[in-house]
């Protein structure tokens, strides 16, 4: 089913989508938010897509498969876990930068371990949905 | 003492498993990144046992978090020994697996799923927190949800329909149980539950409370009357699968029973006479179940929830000497039921069946060996001075001492029972005669030579340690006091998770 109202909707709601997806991933440390919501956003704005436009043009505006998000995601959490170990510290303890960076503000490892979780949930959904609708 | 490196054996095998998925569909090199990282694996536990044997219990805050507060992970020497013995048992069935496994299996992601579990098991040992322990219980029955169904065969999908039904159910009641003590004492840390409900006032919650970590964890490591999963679903997987399940998952329920029940509910009667008759009824119907079986795996899962119910009677009759049987048979168990399944493995390679009424002549057509096999079951059945042997003297002196005669009875059923299922085992197997009319399947003969040292080399490796545990008695059972000690008094633990916060 073609709609051309939801297909020019889709236009503008996946960019959004995707920027409400990552502020929600930004302000994840003190308040709600976080990488496992940031994802699940991000998530529904290509299925979203895949809705209007058909699961096959989705997979070709992502140009990767979802699955190969997974282990990049998994990687990036996992050294965020260990990285504090350099430094003599327990594992995921957070380790911050001590200047703030305009706009997007404290950055710290647990950031990059939201970051992680974000690309896995992407990667995840992604590869579920589509594993369903390409073969309904 | 804080040592912030005591979660390498769990992190070796994360990372291992994160760049298999990174070869996704590259089978040779993920053969070679499974042996490897398990081997590293292996060399981090070992140097983690010497560390904890040397300076006495290591703790690490996880993210800086001061006891009470954060999850603590905790190597005292119950657990570096277990995750030891795991990452021994680990390396073996990699390197079983590389070989002695279906290329289809492997392209669908067999070996990250089981460094996830590896994972899963090191992670739930080291672990100092209960709500962490279940976290860790989580990603080991997911994995092997994973691992069970991997192939899809319709025997498969029936086997794990019934495990996933009877773990969902088991991680339930350790959840309540979880939920019911944070509710009563505010904490989830195990050495602060240790101190803080020995201040509850109201016992019987804490009894019933105790009950539902009996039901949890007995389900998982298969008593009865919560066994019956086991037998009907450990012959469905493939070999290398069925090892690591038979040697490892069921195990850990017992791990964990030891370390909640020496930790924080200190047995009273009630809990046990209930372990008690727990163990008994599960050595009597386990060994009376194995001897009607005429499948291999089938057989050796019986086996294994017989011999649950001895390391479940060492815990119900609490006592130093009880423990330290307990722990010492947990060392010869994990090393012998891991090998028994990769053995199922290679008789099935040899004939391409494991009906032993189709089976026969495996002695004369492979000497050798079949001497090796008999090696380890003879450590099964408990042959001075194999590894076997020395736990259920212990078993045995200490049921006396306390006049357990019905736990008396029921070791000296189910050491009987192992012996005839194994003697008949072994003349059915390999010294009678092929039987007329069947055809010899043997996928074994036509293999590269460096393939079949492969296979080989895991049950060498397990049957070594086997005899290292049996020849060298003495030195485990000096590890096994020291662990029994520090089960019966936890102070020690206590007060090197929470040092000076208590």
């Amino acid at each position: 089913m073609k709609s051309a109202i939801l297909q020019t909707a889709t236009r503008y709601l996946l960019p959004i989508l995707l920027l409400f997806s990552f502020f929600l991933l930004l302000r994840g440390h003190y308040y709600p938010g976080g990488g496992f919501v940031g994802g699940l956003v991000a998530s529904i704005a290509f299925v979203l897509h895949s809705f209007a436009n058909g699961t096959e043009s989705t997979m070709k505006i992502l140009r990767y498969k979802p699955i190969s998000l997974i282990p990049i995601g998994l990687g990036i959490s996992a050294l965020s876990v260990v990285i504090p170990l350099l430094f003599g510290l327990p594992p995921m303890t957070g380790l911050w930068f001590e200047q703030p960076i305009p706009v997007i503000g404290m950055i710290g490892s647990s950031l990059f371990f939201d970051l992680g979780v974000y690309f896995v949930v992407i990667g995840v959904v992604l590869t579920i949905l589509f594993t369903i609708s390409l073969e309904g | 003492m804080i040592d912030n490196h005591i979660l390498g054996p769990v992190f070796i095998h994360l990372f291992t498993a994160i760049i298999q998925l990174i070869c996704w569909r590259k089978t040779v090199t993920q053969r070679f990144l499974s042996v490897g990282g398990s081997l590293l694996g292996l060399l981090l536990a070992f140097r983690l046992f010497s560390r904890v044997e040397e300076n006495g219990i290591l703790t690490m805050n996880a993210a800086n978090w001061d006891a009470p507060f954060g999850i603590v992970f905790v190597a005292d020497l119950l657990s570096v020994t277990l995750v030891l013995l795991t990452s021994i048992a680990g390396f073996a069935v990699s390197i079983f697996s590389s070989v002695g496994l279906s290329r289809q299996r492997m392209l669908y992601g067999y070996f990250p799923i089981f460094h996830f579990l590896i994972m899963g098991l090191n992670g739930a040992f080291l672990t100092g927190d209960i709500f962490n322990l279940y976290v860790f219980f989580e990603v080991i029955i997911i994995a092997s949800f994973v691992l069970m169904t991997l192939g899809g065969r319709k025997a498969q999908l029936e086997g794990a329909v019934k495990y996933m039904a009877m773990n969902i159910l088991a991680s339930t009641f350790f959840l309540t149980g979880i939920a019911i003590l944070y509710g009563i004492t505010g904490t989830l840390n195990m050495a602060d539950l240790a101190i803080k409900i020995q201040a509850v006032q109201n016992k019987t919650l804490i009894g019933i409370t105790s009950c539902f970590f009996i039901i949890g964890f007995g389900i998982k490591s298969a008593v009865f009357p919560l066994y019956y999963w086991l037998p009907s679903s450990y012959h469905t997987p493939p070999s290398a699968v069925a090892a690591t399940f038979g040697g490892l998952l069921t195990k850990v329920g017992i791990y964990a029973l030891l370390r909640v029940f020496s930790l924080i509910f200190i047995p009273d009667d009630f809990t046990r006479t209930l372990l008690m008759v727990m163990a008994v009824f599960t050595i009597v119907t386990g060994g009376f179940g194995a001897l009607i079986k005429t499948n291999v795996r089938r057989l050796f899962s019986y086996l294994i929830v017989c011999h649950i119910g001895f390391m479940i009677g060492g815990i119900a009759l609490f006592s130093q000497v009880a423990l330290m049987g307990t722990v010492f048979y947990l060392i010869h168990d994990i090393m012998v039921k891991t090998n028994m399944f990769l053995i199922a493995g290679v008789i099935r390679q040899l004939r391409g069946t494991l009906d032993m009424n189709k089976l026969g002549g495996l002695y004369k057509d492979y000497p050798k060996i079949s001497l090796l096999i008999a090696l380890v079951l003879f450590s099964l059945v408990g042959i001075p001075p194999l590894s076997g042997f020395w736990p259920k003297i212990l078993l045995f002196q200490e049921a006396f001492t306390q006049q357990q005669y019905f736990f008396v009875i029921a070791l000296i059923i189910g050491s009987f029972v192992t012996m005839y299922v194994i003697a008949n085992m072994w003349a059915q197997v390999f010294w009678k005669n092929t039987p007329e009319g069947v055809t010899i399947d043997d996928r074994f003969k036509p293999m590269q030579l460096y393939r079949k040292l492969l296979m080989i080399l895991p049950i060498a490796i397990l049957a070594a340690a086997t005899l290292y545990i049996g020849l060298n008695a003495e030195r485990v059972v000096h590890v096994a006091e020291q662990i029994s000690n520090e089960l019966m008094d936890t102070t020690p633990y206590i007060n090197a998770v929470l040092g000076t916060n208590r």
